[in-house]
C-alpha cells in the first residue's frame, strides 16, 4: 500500500518549468529588463570602463614617441617634446584610474542594489507556488534559486561582464592603433593570435565540462563524508568502518582527479597564450625591422608594437575562464527568469474578494477534483458539506487523498475541477488577508523558525504582548509547562525548533494556532510517538482549541476518530464513507479495516481492565 | 566606511602570532608536499625568470638588432634570428613555467585537501561515539569539506607569490645591470606595488569574510522559510517572511557594496601604478640616454618590466590576505585530528550459534557532561530465545540501556554479557555479527537498496535480501522501485517515506540473522496495521527457535503486547519487570505511562 508513497513522490510534480531553451542574448536582454537599477546609466558606466582601458593603450604611444623623438639614438633628443608627451599621458593614466574607480563603484553598487532586489522578487515568488509545499524534494533547488544563481549572476555584472567589455575594449583600441602604425605588422600579431581565438569555444566546452564534473563530484564526495558522521552509530554498530573508509576515499580520489583535469585545462590555455605572445613579438622585431629598413617604419613604432603585444596576452589568457564563468552566469540566470516566469498558480484576488462573515464557518466540497500538473487524478469527485462547529476526523491509509482534501480546504492548491467554499465562498474568491484570519493548518511536525518561543508565537499573531501570549499558555492549560521554561518567552527554540521535544514544538505549534483564532481549523494529527506526559498535555490542549471551532483533523489514531462527531474516509482519491464512529463501524468497508488494525494495537489490557 | 582593521599600526600582536602560526602552516604543507612542491617553486622560478627575460630580450633586440639595423639602413640577420629565437624560446619556457606552477602547484593543493580529508574522516571512524556526541553534525561535516580546503587554500597563490619575489629579485638585478638610476624608479614602484597589495588584502579579507558569512545566513532564511511553507502560507505570513528575507539580503547588499568600494580603489590604483613607473622611467632614461650614461635599450627594457611584472606581483598579496583564514580553518580541523581515543575491542569470539543470553550486572553509566547517571547499578537478564519490552519515560535511559549493548557507549562501571561472556573481550566484528541495533533514526547510504540492506557483505545473497524485504512487509514496495533492488537512494536518488526507511533498517538487522536482535524504538513511523505484522513475525520466530533474542524499546500497545515480559525504567532503575498484564494492575506509574492517549481522551 505504501507503494504509491515512493512512486508519488518519485514522479513529484511538474517542476518550475525551464520548458525552452532561449538563447544567451535572449536571456541577457530579459534578465536587464528585470533588473532596471542596472540599466539605468549602464551606458556612462561602460564608457567609464572603456576609458578606464585607454591608460594602458596609451602607453605603448608615448614609448614610440619617446623613442622617434631622439630617445632611439641618442642623438637629436627633442627632450621638451618627450617631457610634454610624459605629462600628457601622466594626465590620461591619473584620469583613466579615476574613470576605473567611478566605473567600479557605480557597477558594484547598482548591481547589488538591482540583485538583491531580484533576490526578494524571487523568493516572494517561491512563497506564492503551490510546488512548494507539494514537494519537498524541491525545496533544495528553489533555495538555490534566491541564493547561488544570483550570487553566480552578481559575479557576472560585477567582473566577467566587465573583464568582457574591457578586454575586447582593449583589444580594439589596440588593434586600431597597431593598424594605424603599420598594417603588415598587425596582421602578424592577429594571425598569431588567431589559431587561440578559434579554438577558445572548444577549450571552453572542455572546461566547462571539467568544471561540471568537479561539481559533481563535489556533491558525491559530501555525501559518502557525511556516512561516517551522520550514520556514525550504524557504522559502528555493524562494524563496517573499513567499507565506509573505502567509499569515502574513493569519493575524496574522483573528487581529487575531476580537479586535477579542470586545472590541467586552466594551465594549458593559459601557458598558450603566452606562447602566442612570443611568437607575436618574435614576428613583429623581425618584420617590423626588414620594414623598417626598407623605409616603412620608425623605430619607436616597432618598439611599440611589443608592448601593445601584451594587450592581448592578458584577455588571451583570462578568455577560456571566463567564457566558462559567463555560460554559467547566463544558465543561473536564464533559471531565475524562468522561475519568475512561472505563474503563481494560488493566485491572491486581493482587495476585489469577497470576505468570509465572522460567525461558526461550514465548507463545502462541490463536485471537487485535484490532480498535480501532469500527473493521475488523487481526489476526484468529492462533494460533501462540513456543518459549523462540527468535529471532522478524515481517514485513510497513505495516499488515499486525505492530506490533498485537507490541503485544498486551507488554499494551499485549488482544485482542477469542482470549488471549496468556506461559509459560502468559494476559496478562490476570497482574499489571502481574510482567508488566513478564519482558516488555519496546523502541520504535522509543527514546524518552529529558528527564534525565540516568543517570535514563534507572534506567527500566529502579529505584535502579540508577553501578556497575551502567557494568556494563551493558560487557556490551553498549559501553564505549568509555560513555567518550567527557565528563559520563558526569550527560550531560543533552535533550527527547526529541536532544542524543543517533538512534543514540545506540538505545543507550542498548538499555541500558535490559538493565537491566530481563526473559526476553522485543519490539523494533521502527528504521528510520530513523543512522550506520554507531553501527548497528555498535547491532547488536552487540543481539546480546548477546537471546541467551538470547525475542525478537519487528519486522524491517524483511533481516539481521534472515535471522538469525532463525524468520519469521513478516503480510499484512493474517493470519499468512500462518511458518518459517524458507531454508524461506519456497522458499515464495516475500508473503515472496519482501517479500526480492526487500529484496535489490534490498542485492544489491550489496560486501566479498564486494571 | 570604517578604516579601523585596516592601518598597519593596528596590527596588534595577536595578528602577528596569527601570521607566524601562519607560516607554520605553510611549512607543514611544504614538509608533506615536498617533491611536488619543489616541482612547482621550480616551475614558479621559470616562470618568473622568463617574465623578466622577456622584457630583457626586447632590450637585447633594441639594441643590437633594431637600433643597428635602422642606423644602418640593412639588416642585422644574425642579430634578428637570434632574437627570434630568444623570444620564442623564452615564451615555450615561460609556458613550461607556467604549467609547473598552475598544474603542479594545484597538485601539491589539491593532494593536501585530499590527504586532510582522509586523515579527519579516519579521525570520524575511529574516535569514541562519546566524541561524536559531543559534536554538532553540521561542524563535523564542514570539518571534513569547508575547513580542510579553507586551510590549504593559501597553497593556491603560494608557488606563484615565491615565482614572483624570484621575479622581483631577478628583475632588480637586471635593472642595476641596465642603469644605477633606472633601477631606483624599479625601487620605488616595485615595494609601492607590494605595500598596496599587502594593505589591500589585510582591509578586504575581513570584510569579504563577512560578506561570505552574511551569504550563509541569507541561505539559511530562505532554507528555513522555504522549509516551513506550510506554516507561513497557513498563517498568512508570506509578507513578513518577505521582509525577513529582504532584512538578510540587503545585510548581504551592504556587505558586498562595502567590499566592493575597497576593490573599487585599489584596483585602479594597482593598474596605474606600473604606467607611471614606465613614465618616469622614460622621464629619467632621456637625461640617462642624453648624457651616455644608458643605452636606449636599457630604457626599453626596464620600461617593459614594469608591465610585465605589475600583475604577478598581486599574488604575494593573495597569500598573505589567505593566511589569517587560513590559521581558523587549520585551527578547526586540528581539533580533530587531535582529539584522542578509540574503542577497543577484544580477541574472542561468541562460542555457540543461534538466540543468545544477555546479562546486565551492576550496570552504571553518566553521560560526559551529566551530574548523576542516566543507568545505575541496573541489573537485567533477558532468556535466550525471548521478547523483552523496554518501557519508560523520555530520560528513563531506555537508548542509552540498547546502546551499552552493541557497545556505542561501555558502561563506567559493571558489564554486558552475552551468554556469560563479557562484551568487552569480543572482536569487534564478531560483537556486530551476534548483536543488531535498529536505533530510533534511520540512517540510509546514498547507496542502492541492495547495498543498504547487506552493507556490502558478500554472504548475503539477493535471495536472503528478499527474505529479510519480505519479513518487514517492504517487498512489495521495493519491487515498486523503478530498479528494485538495485535503485539508488538517497540525495541523488529515491526518496523513500519515513516507514520504508525504517523498514529498510529493519531488514538490515534481520539479514545478518543476529543473536540479538535490539530496537529502540525503529517502528514508530510505521502504520500500525505494519507494524503489528512485522512484530508478530519476529516474534513468532523468536519462539519457534529461528530467530534471535529480542530487546524492544517501545511505547506503543502493539509492541509491549508481544514481548513475554515488560522491564519497567524509571530513572535509570528497573521499577518493574513482569508481563504487561501485571505491572498495569501493580504499577499505577507503568499504567499512567502506557495508557497515556486513553487517558486523555477520557479526561474530557
Amino acid at each position: 500500500m505504501t507503494t504509491t508513497t515512493a512512486e508519488r513522490r518519485t514522479a513529484a510534480p511538474a517542476p518550475a518549468t525551464e520548458a525552452h531553451e532561449v538563447t544567451g542574448w535572449a536571456v541577457l536582454r530579459r534578465g536587464l529588463a528585470l533588473s532596471p537599477q542596472v540599466m539605468e546609466g549602464l551606458g556612462v558606466t561602460l564608457l567609464l570602463a572603456l576609458l578606464s582601458t585607454v591608460g594602458a593603450s596609451v602607453v605603448p604611444i608615448v614609448v614610440r614617441a619617446a623613442i622617434d623623438d631622439g630617445l632611439g639614438d641618442g642623438s637629436q633628443m627633442d627632450e621638451g617634446r618627450i617631457f610634454l608627451y610624459a605629462g600628457l599621458t601622466l594626465v590620461v593614466v591619473l584620469l583613466t584610474a579615476g574613470a576605473g574607480y567611478a566605473m567600479r563603484v557605480r557597477l558594484f553598487t547598482r548591481s547589488e542594489v538591482a540583485l538583491s532586489d531580484l533576490r526578494v522578487r524571487a523568493f516572494r515568488h517561491v512563497h506564492d507556488l503551490s510546488v512548494l509545499t507539494q514537494s519537498s524534494e524541491r525545496r533544495g533547488v528553489l533555495v538555490s534559486r534566491v541564493t547561488s544563481d544570483i550570487d553566480q549572476i552578481s559575479l557576472f555584472l560585477q567582473f566577467t561582464g566587465v573583464m568582457i567589455v574591457v578586454s575586447v575594449g582593449q583589444m580594439l583600441v589596440a588593434t586600431m592603433i597597431m593598424a594605424y602604425y603599420s598594417w603588415q605588422l598587425t596582421l602578424v600579431v592577429l594571425v598569431c593570435f588567431l589559431p587561440l581565438w578559434l579554438s577558445l569555444t572548444l577549450f571552453a566546452k572542455h572546461m566547462s565540462r571539467a568544471y561540471d564534473t568537479v561539481r559533481r563530484t563535489v556533491g558525491e564526495m559530501i555525501a559518502v563524508i557525511a556516512e561516517p558522521v551522520v550514520g556514525a552509530s550504524v557504522v559502528r554498530s555493524y562494524a563496517i568502518e573499513r567499507r565506509t573508509q573505502r567509499r569515502v576515499d574513493a569519493g575524496i580520489d574522483r573528487n581529487y582527479r575531476a580537479n586535477i583535469r579542470a586545472q590541467s585545462i586552466v594551465a594549458v590555455t593559459f601557458a598558450s597564450a603566452g606562447v602566442a605572445g612570443g611568437l607575436a613579438n618574435a614576428g613583429v622585431i623581425a618584420l617590423g625591422v626588414v620594414l623598417g629598413v626598407a623605409g616603412g617604419l620608425s623605430m619607436g613604432t616597432v618598439i611599440a608594437f611589443a608592448f601593445l603585444v601584451g594587450l592581448f596576452v592578458g584577455p588571451a589568457q583570462q578568455a577560456t575562464q571566463v567564457i566558462t564563468d559567463a555560460q554559467n552566469a547566463i544558465a543561473s540566470w536564464r533559471r531565475v527568469i524562468a522561475l519568475l516566469d512561472t505563474p503563481a498558480d494560488v493566485v491572491d484576488p486581493g482587495e476585489r474578494g469577497t470576505t468570509i462573515p465572522d460567525e461558526p464557518l461550514g465548507a463545502r466540497f462541490a463536485d471537487v477534483a485535484f490532480a498535480y500538473p501532469g500527473g493521475p487524478r488523487v481526489l476526484t469527485d468529492v462533494d460533501v458539506e462540513i456543518a459549523p462547529r462540527q468535529r471532522v476526523a478524515v481517514v485513510g491509509e497513505t495516499g488515499s487523498g486525505k492530506t490533498t482534501f485537507a490541503k485544498l480546504l486551507t488554499r494551499l492548491m485549488d482544485p482542477v475541477e469542482g470549488a471549496v467554499l468556506l461559509g459560502g465562498v468559494d476559496l478562490r474568491d476570497v482574499p489571502f488577508s481574510d482567508l488566513r484570519r478564519h482558516v488555519v493548518m496546523v502541520p504535522q511536525e509543527g514546524f518552529l523558525f529558528d527564534a525565540t518561543l516568543r517570535e514563534n508565537l507572534q506567527y500566529g499573531r502579529s505584535g502579540a504582548t508577553d501578556a497575551e501570549l502567557e494568556t494563551a499558555f493558560t487557556d490551553l492549560g498549559l501553564a505549568d509547562w509555560y513555567a518550567g521554561l527557565p528563559q520563558g518567552l526569550d527560550t531560543p527554540v533552535g533550527q527547526r525548533g529541536e532544542s524543543l521535544s517533538a512534543g514540545e514544538r506540538q505545543l507550542v505549534a498548538l499555541v500558535r494556532a490559538a493565537l491566530a483564532d481563526p473559526a476553522f481549523l485543519v490539523l494533521d494529527e502527528a504521528t510520530s510517538a513523543v512522550d506520554p506526559q507531553t501527548e497528555l498535555r498535547a491532547t488536552r490542549a487540543l481539546d480546548t482549541l477546537l471546541s467551538g471551532r470547525t475542525s478537519v483533523t487528519i486522524a491517524h489514531r483511533l481516539s481521534t476518530a472515535e471522538s469525532a462527531d463525524r468520519v469521513l474516509v478516503f480510499d484512493a482519491g474517493r470519499l468512500v464513507q462518511d458518518g459517524s464512529h458507531a454508524e461506519l463501524l456497522a458499515e464495516g468497508g475500508v473503515y472496519g479495516r482501517l479500526h480492526a488494525s487500529w484496535v489490534a494495537q490498542s485492544n489491550l489490557p489496560g486501566r479498564m481492565d486494571a | 566606511m570604517s578604516v579601523d582593521t585596516a592601518a598597519p599600526d593596528d596590527l596588534t600582536g595577536t595578528d602577528d602570532r596569527i601570521m607566524r602560526r601562519g607560516f607554520g602552516l605553510l611549512g607543514r604543507g611544504i614538509v608533506a608536499e615536498k617533491w611536488w612542491f619543489t616541482v612547482s617553486v621550480v616551475g614558479s622560478l621559470l616562470y618568473g625568470a622568463m617574465t623578466v627575460a622577456d622584457a630583457w630580450v626586447l632590450g637585447w633586440a633594441t639594441d643590437h638588432v633594431i637600433r643597428p639595423s635602422f642606423e644602418r639602413g640593412d639588416v642585422a640577420e644574425g642579430a634578428l634570428w637570434t632574437s627570434v629565437f630568444l623570444f620564442i624560446g623564452v615564451a615555450v619556457l615561460r609556458a613550461l613555467g607556467i604549467v609547473g606552477r598552475r598544474l603542479v602547484g594545484g597538485l601539491v593543493y589539491y593532494r593536501l585537501i585530499a590527504d586532510y580529508r582522509r586523515r579527519v574522516t579516519r579521525q570520524y571512524l575511529s574516535l569514541p561515539m562519546s566524541w561524536h556526541h559531543r559534536h554538532p553534525t553540521g561542524q563535523l561535516l564542514s570539518n571534513a569539506n569547508a575547513d580542510v580546503e579553507a586551510t590549504w587554500a593559501v597553497f593556491m597563490p603560494l608557488p606563484m607569490a615565491l615565482g614572483v619575489v624570484a621575479m622581483l629579485l631577478t628583475a632588480i638585478v637586471a635593472m642595476v645591470e641596465a642603469d644605477v638610476v633606472l633601477t631606483l624608479v624599479g625601487l620605488v614602484v616595485f615595494p609601492a606595488l607590494f605595500g598596496i597589495n599587502v594593505f589591500y588584502q589585510r582591509w578586504l579579507s575581513p570584510k569579504a569574510a563577512r560578506a561570505q558569512s552574511l551569504r550563509g545566513d541569507v541561505s539559511a532564511v530562505a532554507h528555513e522559510s522555504f522549509d516551513g511553507a506550510t506554516v507561513v502560507k497557513s498563517l498568512g505570513r508570506e509578507a513578513d517572511e518577505t521582509e525577513r528575507f529582504r532584512a538578510a539580503t540587503e545585510r548581504l547588499r551592504d556587505a558586498n557594496i562595502e567590499v566592493g568600494r575597497i576593490r573599487s580603489v585599489f584596483d585602479p590604483l594597482l593598474e596605474a601604478l606600473p604606467n607611471l613607473g614606465i613614465l618616469l622611467v622614460i622621464v629619467l632614461g632621456v637625461g640617462r640616454v642624453a648624457s651616455g650614461a644608458a643605452e636606449p635599450g636599457d630604457v626599453v627594457q626596464v620600461a617593459y618590466l614594469f608591465t610585465v611584472v605589475a600583475f604577478p606581483v598581486r599574488a604575494i598579496g593573495w597569500v598573505l590576505g589567505e593566511l589569517p583564514r587560513s590559521v581558523v580553518s587549520w585551527d578547526r580541523v586540528d581539533s580533530v585530528l587531535a582529539a584522542t581515543g578509540s574503542m577497543q575491542y577484544g580477541d574472542r569470539t561468541l562460542p555457540g550459534a543461534g538466540a543468545v543470553q544477555l546479562d546486565l550486572r551492576d550496570v552504571t553509566y553518566t553521560f560526559p557532561d551529566a551530574d548523576r547517571p542516566v543507568l545505575s547499578h541496573l541489573d537485567l537478564h533477558v532468556g535466550r530465545g525471548s521478547v523483552t519490552a523496554v518501557v519508560g519515560s523520555t530520560g528513563s535511559g531506555k537508548s542509552t540501556l540498547t546502546s551499552l549493548l552493541v557497545r556505542l557507549v561501555d558502561p563506567e562501571q559493571g558489564r554486558v554479557e552475552l551468554d556469560g561472556v563479557d562484551v568487552r573481550t569480543l572482536t569487534h566484528d564478531d560483537l556486530a555479527a551476534a548483536v543488531a541495533l535498529v536505533p530510533q533514526s534511520t540512517f540510509l547510504f546514498d547507496d542502492s537498496v541492495r547495498e543498504n540492506v547487506t552493507l556490502g557483505s558478500e554472504h548475503v545473497d539477493d535471495a536472503t535480501v528478499w527474505d529479510a524485504l519480505r519479513t518487514v512487509q517492504a517487498e512489495d514496495f521495493v519491487r515498486a522501485l523503478p530498479d528494485g533492488l538495485d535503485t539508488q537512494l538517497g540525495e541523488r536518488g529515491t526518496t523513500l517515506s519515513g516507514g520504508q526507511r525504517q523498514r529498510l533498517a529493519l531488514a538490515r538487522a534481520l539479514v545478518r540473522r543476529p543473536r540479538l536482535l535490539v530496537m529502540d524504538d525503529a517502528t514508530s513511523a510505521l502504520d500500525p496495521d505494519v507494524e503489528r505484522r512485522i512484530l508478530s513475525e519476529l516474534a513468532a520466530r523468536t519462539s519457534d527457535g529461528t530467530g534471535p533474542t529480542v530487546l524492544v524499546v517501545a511505547y506503543r500497545k502493539a509492541t509491549i503486547a508481544l514481548a513475554d515480559e515488560v522491564v519497567f525504567l524509571q530513572a535509570g532503575r528497573i521499577a518493574d519487570r513482569g508481563p504487561h498484564h501485571e505491572l498495569v494492575v501493580r504499577s499505577a506509574a507503568y499504567r499512567d505511562l502506557v495508557d497515556a492517549y486513553d487517558q486523555a481522551r477520557e479526561a474530557q
